[in-house]
């Protein structure tokens, strides 16, 4: 059996690839998509290793949930970036500024 | 012994990937990187004792999601060199801030782990005798029902505003309208008239 400081360490390594990679590809949002998908996975590995460390259920069972959030936000955020590539030609988003916010 | 090495393959391989997932210059390579990433979380995930959660990684993952982003990616003809801009200037900063945020974690958990946590009670206990998939589908049908329902809802939701954000009419196509269709009668679609003889019917 694995220790689970060894699983968090490992988690919040990946956390912060994930955080680094948004801030690396500021222009490029399909790489901060996947930057967003890593971070919900240290997320995840987070929720099952305690899960397995103090032999609960329930983390492994909102584990699934975080992943469903994670799918949906995925297509939904695909989908705005296809409409945007379709109105602008470009997916640079370091300036978008079309409403003005 | 053997699972400490599986583990610490898996880590370092996962690890790697992610690292070459936010810094390859071609996305394609990026989603690919990625699926490494998610198949060797998986691998961390079945060391754990969750091999539900693993084989959901790899099927709605790797299945859907990478598949989603590899689509998107080849679809839209992007100019991806004018994206790196920025890539070295923001490179410093980046660094820095992800140093400073994993040295507080890696000093939490060090604090954490000289106090340890005891639960002074569990929800679902994990027995040992029952299969991973069969406790977890106990616990999901009735305890969590109501939020495994709101799950759904929330996958549902997400098909629809994809699919209505990039559905578009195009112009110069003739599609079937099945409605009107249905509701055309025979008094608006023909018309009796009586010419007289020898001369036609202008239509």
């Amino acid at each position: 059996m694995i220790g689970l400081t060894h699983y968090i360490v490992v988690a919040a390594i990946l956390f912060v690839m994930g955080v680094l990679g948004i801030f690396l590809n500021r222009k490029n949002i399909i790489v901060i998509l996947m930057a967003i998908e890593l971070i919900l996975l240290a997320v995840n590995l987070n929720l099952v290793a305690f899960s397995a460390a103090l032999h609960d259920l329930v983390g492994q069972v909102f584990a699934m949930f975080v992943l469903t959030v994670a799918a949906g936000e995925a297509a939904i955020g695909l989908a705005i970036l296809v409409i945007y590539f379709r109105g602008r030609g470009t997916i640079a988003v370091d300036d978008v500024n079309r409403m003005k916010g | 012994m053997i699972q400490a090495i599986a583990f610490y393959i898996f880590a370092v391989v996962m690890i790697a990937s992610a690292a070459l997932t936010i810094s390859s210059r071609n996305p394609v390579h990026s989603v690919l990187w990625l699926i490494l990433a998610f198949f060797n979380a998986a691998g961390l995930m079945v060391l754990a004792g969750a091999e539900f959660i693993a084989m959901l990684l790899v099927i709605v993952y790797v299945g859907a999601v990478a598949v989603l982003f590899l689509f998107v990616v080849m679809m839209l003809d992007i100019d991806f060199s004018e994206l790196r801009a920025g890539f070295v200037r923001y490179l410093p900063l980046g660094l820095a801030l992800a140093v400073a945020l994993l040295a507080e974690v890696i000093i939490g958990v060090g604090a954490w782990s000289v106090g340890g946590v005891n639960l002074s009670k569990r929800i679902a206990p994990i027995a040992e005798q029952t299969p991973n998939i069969q406790a977890i589908g106990d616990l999901l049908y009735t305890r969590y029902l109501f939020v495994f329902e709101a799950a759904g809802l929330v996958l549902l939701v997400a098909m629809i505003g994809a699919i209505v954000l990039t559905h578009r009419k195009r112009a110069g196509v003739r599609p079937q309208i099945i409605s009107r269709q249905v509701a055309r009668r025979p008094q608006d679609a023909t018309r009796n008239v009586k010419p007289a003889v020898g001369q036609g019917v202008e239509l």
